[in-house]
C-alpha cells in the first residue's frame, strides 16, 4: 500500500508537486495522468525515493520513504521495479544479462541455478525466450520494453512503477504491453502504478486514476468517473474544447455511465415518440471491457421538451446544449 | 635504402619507441583513471555533483595539458631522477611521457564515461544500486569501448611525443629521424623512420578498431 499525503516538492523556486494526497491499494493498477510538466513523473519518483520531497509524507507499506537511510532506501528500491519511456537497457549487455542486472546489484549471482531459472522464467513470461543472447539494438521498441519489464520483476517486487512506458511505442505494440502489465498484476498480484499522458492507457488498464494539472491533483476516481463526464480541466487535457455542433435545433448530450445497455433507449425513443433527430457526435470508449461515453443528439426545437422528458424518465443522464 | 647499418639502428630505435609508448600508456591510464572518475563523479550531472572539486580538478588538468612537452620534460627532471634513478635514457623518458599523458587520459576517459545515457544511471538507481555498483556495472560497462578508443588515441599521441625523447637521450625513431635524417641530411633515414612510424601507428589503430568492434 502506498499512502501519499500533503506531498510538496520544489526544485528551487519552482513548485512541481503541490499538496498531493492519494492512496494506492495493494494489487491495484493505479493511473497518474496529466500533461507533460504536470509533475506526474516526479510524483512517481518520490514513491521509490529517486526524488526527495520538502514536506508531506510518502509511505510505502507504512514506512516513510523520505526518512529512510541510504541502505534502507536501497533495500526498499529492490522491492519496487520500474520501467521507463526509453527502456533504459544497457546496450552492451544481452537480454539475459540485462534482466539479471538488478540481481547483481542485490549481490545475487545470476549463474546460480535458482536465479538463472527465475531470469529464464521472466524472459519466457514476456515472450522473448528466443532472444536470450540478443543485444538491445537488435530488438524492436516493444521487445525492449518487454526486456525492461522482465528486468523490473527479477527481484520479485510487490510494486511496479511505469513511467510513460508506452509513450514511445506505436498503438498496436502498446496494446501488447498493456495486456502484459494486466497479466503480470493478475498472476503475480503486484501493485502497478502507471504514469502516462495517454488516455488510452488509463481507460484500458487502470482501476483508479488521478488527474494532475499544474502540480496539483485535480480529480481522483475510476477512469469512467473522470472521462465519461469530464470536467473543464479534463476536457482541456483531452483537447475537446472546440467541439463543433449544429447551431440550429437543440443539442442533447446523453451520458452512458454504467453500461451501454442503455443504448437501445435511443431507438426506443424514436419509435415511441415518433421523432426525427440526428446523432451528431458519439464519444464511446472501452473502459476495461465496458463501453461508456456520451452521444449528442440534435433534435428539433419543438421536440426537445418531449425528448428530454423521455430520456430522463428512462434514467439517462442528460445535458442540454444550446 | 638497404643499408644494413641503417636498419640495425632503426630496429634498435623502434624497440626504444615501443618501450616508451607502451610503458607510458600503461602508467598514464592507471594514473589517469583516478582524476577521470573524480571528474565524472563531481560533474554537474554526476552522482555526487560538487562544483568546487570539479572546477579545481578541471583547472589542474588543463594546466598540465597546456605545458609544451619539451618544457615539461625539463621541469620534471628532479622527479624523473627520483623515480627512474637517472635523468637520461629510454627509461627516464617514460616519466615525463606518463606525466604529460595523464591529463589527456583523464579527459578522454572522463568524456567517455560522461557519455553514458543518464537514463541508465536512473534505472540502476531505481533498482537500489550503490554508487560503486553504478560506476562498475553501468558507467564502466557502457563506456568501455569509448575508453578503449581514448587509450588508442593516447597511445598514438605518445608515439609523437616520444620523438622528442631524444632531447634527454631516450633514443627512439624520432631521435634517429632528427639526428640522422634532418641534421645529417640523410634523406633515406628520414624516409625509413617515417615509414616505420606510419606502419606502427596504423597497426595500433587497426588493433584498436578491432577490439572496439568486438566490444561494442
Amino acid at each position: 500500500m502506498i499512502e501519499i499525503s500533503h506531498l510538496c516538492k520544489r526544485f528551487g523556486e519552482l513548485t512541481v508537486l503541490d499538496d498531493i494526497s492519494l492512496t494506492i491499494n495493494y494489487g491495484e493498477i493505479y493511473g497518474i495522468i496529466g500533461q507533460s510538466g504536470a509533475g506526474k513523473s516526479t510524483l512517481l519518483r518520490c514513491i521509490n525515493g529517486l526524488e526527495k520531497y520538502q514536506s508531506g509524507s510518502v509511505k510505502v507499506d507504512g514506512r516513510e520513504v523520505g526518512a529512510l537511510s541510504t541502505a534502507e532506501l536501497h533495500k526498499l528500491q529492490k522491492q519496487m521495479g520500474m520501467i521507463f519511456q526509453n527502456f533504459n537497457l544497457l546496450s552492451r549487455l544481452n537480454v539475459f544479462d540485462n534482466v539479471a542486472l538488478p540481481m547483481r546489484f542485490a549481490g545475487l549471482n545470476p549463474r546460480k541455478p535458482e536465479h538463472r531459472e527465475r531470469i529464464l522464467e521472466l524472459i519466457e513470461l514476456v515472450g522473448l525466450s528466443d532472444k536470450l543472447k540478443a543485444r538491445p539494438r537488435e530488438l524492436s521498441g516493444g521487445q525492449k520494453q518487454r526486456v525492461a519489464i522482465a528486468r523490473a520483476l527479477v527481484l520479485n517486487p510487490h510494486i511496479l512503477l511505469c513511467d510513460e512506458a508506452t509513450s514511445a511505442l506505436d498503438p498496436r505494440i502498446t496494446q501488447g504491453i498493456l495486456s502484459l502489465l494486466t497479466r503480470i498484476r493478475d498472476e503475480m498480484n503486484i501493485t502497478v502504478v502507471v504514469v502516462t499522458h495517454q488516455m488510452e492507457v488509463v481507460k484500458q488498464i487502470c482501476e483508479r486514476v488521478s488527474f494532475l494539472k499544474d502540480s496539483r491533483l485535480i480529480q481522483e476516481g475510476r477512469p469512467e468517473d473522470l472521462f465519461v463526464m469530464p470536467n473543464a480541466d479534463i476536457n482541456a487535457f483531452l483537447g475537446k474544447t472546440d467541439e463543433t455542433l449544429p447551431t440550429t435545433g437543440r443539442n442533447v448530450r446523453i451520458f452512458f455511465t454504467e453500461n451501454a445497455e442503455e443504448a437501445p433507449v435511443i431507438s426506443m425513443m424514436a419509435r415511441d415518440l415518433n421523432v426525427d433527430f440526428s446523432i451528431c457526435r458519439a464519444d464511446l470508449n472501452d473502459f476495461r471491457g465496458q463501453i461508456l461515453g456520451s452521444l449528442v443528439l440534435n433534435v428539433k426545437e419543438e421536440d426537445a421538451p418531449r425528448v428530454l422528458a423521455y430520456l430522463k424518465k428512462a434514467g439517462c443522464i442528460v445535458e442540454e446544449g444550446n | 635504402m638497404l643499408d644494413p647499418q641503417m636498419w640495425q639502428m632503426i630496429t634498435k630505435a623502434f624497440g626504444e619507441t615501443v618501450t616508451m609508448v607502451l610503458w607510458s600508456t600503461l602508467f598514464s591510464v592507471i594514473l589517469g583513471i583516478i582524476p577521470a572518475v573524480l571528474l565524472t563523479l563531481t560533474a554537474p550531472d554526476g552522482l555526487r555533483p560538487n562544483k568546487p572539486v570539479y572546477s579545481v580538478l578541471s583547472f589542474v588538468v588543463n594546466v598540465f595539458r597546456s605545458f609544451p612537452f619539451i618544457i615539461l620534460m625539463v621541469i620534471v627532471i628532479p622527479l624523473t631522477r627520483a623515480i627512474a634513478g637517472k635523468a637520461i635514457g629510454t627509461r627516464a623518458a617514460i616519466v615525463p611521457l606518463t606525466i604529460s599523458a595523464i591529463p589527456f587520459v583523464a579527459r578522454v576517459i572522463e568524456s567517455a564515461l560522461r557519455e553514458t545515457d543518464p537514463g541508465l544511471i536512473e534505472a540502476a538507481r531505481s533498482f537500489g544500486a550503490s554508487d560503486l555498483q553504478i560506476f562498475t556495472r553501468v558507467y564502466f560497462k557502457e563506456a568501455l569501448p569509448g575508453i578503449l578508443a581514448g587509450i588508442i588515441l593516447t597511445m598514438i599521441s605518445l608515439v609523437g611525443y616520444s620523438a622528442m625523447g631524444g632531447a634527454i637521450g631516450a633514443g627512439g625513431l624520432g631521435d634517429v629521424a632528427i639526428r640522422k635524417g634532418y641534421q645529417a641530411y640523410k634523406i633515406e633515414y628520414l624516409i625509413a623512420t617515417s615509414a616505420v612510424l606510419i606502419v606502427f601507428v596504423q597497426l595500433i589503430q587497426s588493433i584498436g578498431n578491432w577490439i572496439y568492434n568486438r566490444l561494442s
